[in-house]
């Protein structure tokens, strides 16, 4: 049993994305120190807004302006707080109904301590110093101590110069990333520059790399077996579009290439010829640079090209 | 309608980290068990569904690499949902219904040790108004706990109760990965103390069905589904009661939950149910599930989650899939004529699906 590898994994996306009109009215509306509300169907006010009516689905468009203190309606106290979050020291979640809406708002209150927050108590909107049209407008709420108003909101157009209609979203998660027995026994033959297969103990195929379970079988493929390194082009590709963060000149080839005694092909860079000159049949070997645990490409090995007859299965 | 039963459940050890085995390499043995008891082999399957995320272990495409582990080619009739096992469960319970299959395999499996998925799961919610806050998975559960003491539901002695009996339930369960005295700790996020939180970890599991004849043949006693349903709330939490689960209360109507079972009728003081395994992640979502499926009469004698639940084991996506089969195991050894199962997704149990299951 070879160690388990692992490596850390970022998976990042910036989402950008459009903001329907209820959307849009609201986001700005923060940015501009102001929270709107919209009438459903059945007359109550739903903050924070939503398109659609959450009960009949219907188109809701009645915009209203609510005001920016309200009554805690439930909370949590966050004794850690995690990236991301709207605060870095101690506080409490809390869903927060604010005068003059039906429903309440999720977001952090500011307060000292677990004991200084009671579902029920009167919290205000502490709004952020720098405001873009974003939920995060609102840096969070903070204890307030004037009485809950009794007026009904006041209809609002939700018109405001230069609206917000679309916000990207940064979101990151970060992981451990571990292969598993298999592609781990695979990536350590190749750090020491061997190419391991696994063979299938039903149909005795030898896969590589490897990735635990043949899948035509569904069985474990446990025989390790020693492939290549020389193999043959079955197919190719000449690749004309430069991506981003790799070092290589375009165009280059991509090849699909058989290892000799693989019953599959894996996929490799051909270098050490000119991209016009790669063909099916060519004979290759991995080229592995120093210090690395994989190969960075392949290249010719002089040989006469092998027969088409030969890898006409592995195509 | 044609009768579709579970003719056969298995699970993997659920474990902390499971670094050592890719999805497939934990999945494998899993689907090797269900199909050797039920001697099928995986080409005599006519329908393979799972469910998986790909977000937990943040590994793109996962679903496609454990279908390695089915045998998939030559091709095979298969699909696959983002969502608990649970969903893929009633979609091949659909394929079975139509006709178009006799038998079906589903499976799901999740690997939460690689991420954090407490982070993770925030990338479910609204992504306007709430993802962007990150509020993590047991902070939203606090905030129904809260809610749920504020209405004098529960109170904190209430929900470590619950943590003790789920986990010493799990005393026996060879699979499970908290089990016996676990003490409550800290609060993680108020009221929720660690206790009251499910343990975090890696599994899988799987599920054989099969229609009518087919299942009597495959199993001396199938676990027959007699209604199944799932309902969604709206995913705006300040819209919703956080006390009430009215999706469950109505996805267990439409499953047949509340209907006596035949041959009870008339008796009066027959249990609906006689063991429920309910999908309650955190300790205070027993008592919102317990309300809406009036599992709480004071004379009330039915088996609320005899596995330990999630409490005792929580793969993300195979949690509630697991319900469904840990109930139908219990009907196929004979410990229960007529089980409740229920799944849950989303935050503060969004989504819900009850199944009613019951032996011959």
């Amino acid at each position: 049993m070879p160690e388990v590898l692992t490596a850390p994994l970022v998976v990042e996306f910036p989402f950008t994305r459009s903001l329907g009109p209820v959307q849009s009215a609201f986001l700005t509306g923060l940015r501009e120190r102001t929270v709107l509300g919209v009438t459903a169907s059945d007359g109550r006010v739903v903050v924070p807004p939503t398109e659609y009516d959450p009960v009949t689905a219907e188109e809701i468009r009645d915009l209203v302006e609510v005001g920016t203190s309200g009554t805690v309606t439930t909370w949590a106290w966050n004794p850690s707080p995690r990236r991301g979050q709207p605060l870095t020291t101690p506080f409490a979640w809390v869903l927060v109904r604010l005068d003059g809406a039906d429903t309440a708002l999720l977001h952090a209150l500011d307060a000292p301590a677990p004991d200084a927050v009671r579902t029920g108590m009167r919290v205000r909107v502490r709004w952020a110093p720098e405001r873009t049209g974003a939920i995060t407008d609102i840096a969070c709420f903070e204890p307030d101590d004037t009485a809950a108003g009794n007026g009904r909101p006041a209809p609002h157009s939700g018109a405001f110069a230069d609206p917000v209609t679309q916000i990207t979203l940064p979101a990151r998660l970060d992981y451990t990333y571990a292969p598993g027995r298999a592609q781990s026994r695979y990536l350590q033959a190749l750090s020491e520059h061997r190419i391991v297969g696994e063979r299938c103990p039903s149909c005795r195929k030898v896969y590589v790399p490897p990735r635990g379970a043949c899948p035509t079988c569904g069985v474990a493929t446990g025989t390790q077996v020693e492939v290549g390194p020389r193999g043959t082009v079955t197919t190719f590709c000449i690749v004309n579009i430069k991506a981003k963060n790799l070092d290589i000149d375009v165009p280059y080839v991509y090849a699909h290439i058989a290892l000799d005694g693989a019953d599959l092909a894996l996929h490799a860079r051909i270098g050490g010829i000119p991209y016009d000159r790669v063909r099916m049949g060519l004979r290759v070997e991995p080229v592995w640079t120093e210090g690395s645990r994989f190969p960075d490409h392949y290249r010719p090995t002089g040989e006469p090209d092998a027969g088409y007859d030969s890898y006409k299965e592995l195509i | 309608m044609r009768d579709v039963a579970v003719v056969a459940f298995g699970q993997s050890d659920h474990v902390r980290d499971s670094a050592e085995t890719s999805e497939v390499e934990m999945l494998m043995p899993v689907l090797h068990d269900v199909l050797a008891q039920t001697g099928l082999a995986a080409r005599d399957i006519d329908f393979t569904c799972s469910g998986s995320s790909d977000y937990l272990a943040g590994r793109a495409f996962s679903f496609t690499m454990a279908l390695d582990g089915v045998g998939a080619w030559p091709p095979i009739s298969e699909s696959h949902v983002e969502m608990d096992g649970a969903w893929a469960l009633y979609e091949a319970w659909v394929k079975l219904l139509t006709g178009e299959a006799e038998t079906a395999l589903v499976y799901s499996y999740g690997k939460s040790s690689p991420g954090s998925v407490r982070d993770v799961l925030t990338r479910q919610l609204d992504p306007y108004y709430v993802a962007p806050l990150w509020p993590d998975a047991v902070a939203l559960a606090a905030l129904q706990a809260q809610a749920l003491i504020d209405a004098g539901l529960t109170d904190p002695q209430a929900l470590a109760e619950i943590a003790a009996r789920s986990r010493a339930a799990a005393v026996t369960h060879p699979h499970a990965q908290l089990r016996g005295e676990v003490p409550m700790g800290e609060p993680l996020v108020a009221p929720l103390r660690t206790g009251d939180c499910p343990p975090i970890g890696d599994g899988a599991a799987a599920v054989v069905l099969a229609a009518g004849d087919t299942a009597r043949r495959l199993t001396d006693r199938p676990a027959w589904i007699r209604g199944l349903d799932h309902r969604i709330e709206a995913h705006a939490l300040g819209v919703r009661d956080l006390t009430d689960s009215p999706s469950t209360r109505l996805a267990a109507e439409r499953a047949g939950a509340f209907e006596l079972p035949p041959g009870h009728q008339g008796t009066g003081g027959a249990p609906m149910v006689d063991t429920a395994e309910l999908h309650a992640p955190f300790t205070s979502q027993e008592v919102v599930l317990r309300r809406a499926l009036r599992l709480d009469a004071p004379d009330s004698t039915v088996c609320v989650n005899p596995s330990g639940g999630a409490l005792a084991a929580n793969p993300v996506m195979a949690t509630g899939l697991i319900r469904i089969g840990e109930a139908a195991a219990r009907i196929q050894r004979g410990a229960s004529d007529r089980a409740l199962a229920h799944a849950t997704s989303g935050p503060c149990l969004q989504h819900n699906l009850v199944a009613v299951l019951e032996g011959e």
